[in-house]
């Protein structure tokens, strides 16, 4: 096995491999042409992803921006949430936006005020770096304060994909239920800062906030979390300080 | 079921790493699947073997490793499997750290 990468590539296929190293004596000068070869990759599938995620997160930083990804089911009001935080002013937003179909969310980010970019994903159920450095050059970014990328609706898919945003906000509306975190551990996990939503209809559904809370601890322990609700304005004054301090420290 | 795109990439990314050896046929692709990587290894091997057909992965085995949650402690550092999604060390309740079972992986490929 070689020490140097941990490959366990037998002595006739090894070929390709150049360590520099000379206690290495699997290298054999005359492969047989049309020898089944193996040859060790070890790359993470969503590599080229990545890359373009790092770079979408050198393009904000080189633009003074915060970056928030912000996921949930459909439905549970990240829309409307960042309506509020546009009404309650103290952040310069723009928005790119994910849906299947419909420009219906950029229309609503941009009567309110704000610039919006629609990216219509057609079947694919997440965002990936790709389209959202495309929504990036469609989106004036100077002089933005922050810039929210609303992924489309899923707790499943948009969790696999780091789109180069600086922490991931996740949704969890009261109607859904307090059992979603132990439901999709993946997406939750992902989550830096949790948001209950429409937390004025607690009174109307089961649902058990400090069950909810200790759920998603206990798959990512730091995770902060704020109640809100957008319509009556509970916690929009929390939420625009804790984007004002994430941004002061970019 | 983002699995289809995450095939997409995997046949691309296959397919860059034949190039550079100068292969034409992919026979064999080993991929490493974390328990907690998001992925349904089903339809990831359905997706698979339905898109690699007209590539040069077409006819090729897919193997497929899952792996398990491996965490290490932050604190006491031992490190151990998660069988249970409760990110806190059980022996010491110190902060865990992923060592594997994020992520999804291409470990090896047979070509020729």
């Amino acid at each position: 096995m070689c020490k140097d990468c941990g490959c366990s590539i037998t002595p006739h296929n090894h070929d390709h491999h150049h360590h520099g190293d000379e206690h290495h004596h699997h290298h054999h000068p005359n492969p047989q042409l049309n020898d089944p070869k193996t040859i060790e990759v070890i790359t993470k599938i969503l590599d080229v992803n990545d890359t373009q995620a790092l770079h979408n997160r050198e393009h904000f930083e080189s633009h003074g921006v915060l970056a928030v990804n912000l996921m949930s089911s459909p439905g549970s009001g990240k829309t409307t949430l960042l309506e509020a935080t546009i009404d309650h002013g103290g952040i310069k937003l723009g928005v790119i936006e994910g849906d299947l179909e419909t420009n219906q969310d950029a229309d609503r980010i941009i009567a309110k005020g704000a610039p919006a970019h629609q990216i219509a994903t057609g079947q694919a159920c997440h965002l990936d770096a790709h389209m959202v450095h495309d929504g990036l050059h469609h989106l004036p970014i100077d002089g933005l304060d922050v810039v929210f990328v609303e992924n489309v609706g899923n707790l499943v898919c948009p969790a696999s994909y780091d789109v180069g945003t600086h922490f991931n906000v996740v949704l969890l509306s009261v109607p859904e239920g307090d059992d979603k975190p132990a439901k999709y551990p993946v997406m939750f996990r992902a989550a830096d800062l949790l948001l209950i939503t429409k937390c004025d209809l607690l009174p109307h559904f089961d649902f058990d906030i400090q069950k909810a809370i200790k759920e998603a601890r206990k798959l990512n322990p730091k995770v902060d979390v704020i109640e809100i609700d957008s319509k009556s304005g509970k916690g929009i004054d929390q939420w625009v300080n804790y984007l004002k301090m994430k941004k002061s420290l970019r | 079921m983002h699995e289809f795109s995450i095939v997409n990439s995997l046949l691309d990314l296959c397919e860059a790493n034949a190039r550079k050896n100068n292969a034409t046929k992919i026979t064999k692709v080993e991929v490493k699947i974390g328990k907690l990587s998001g992925i349904e290894p089903h339809l990831l091997e359905t997706a698979f073997n339905t898109f690699k057909e007209k590539t040069m992965c077409d006819g090729a085995l897919f193997v497929m490793n899952m792996q398990d949650l491996i965490v290490k402690c932050q604190d006491c550092n031992k490190q151990f499997t998660l069988k249970e999604n409760v990110f806190i060390c059980p022996t010491c309740q110190g902060n865990l750290e992923v060592i594997d079972g994020e992520e999804m992986y291409l470990m090896r490929l047979e070509m020729e």
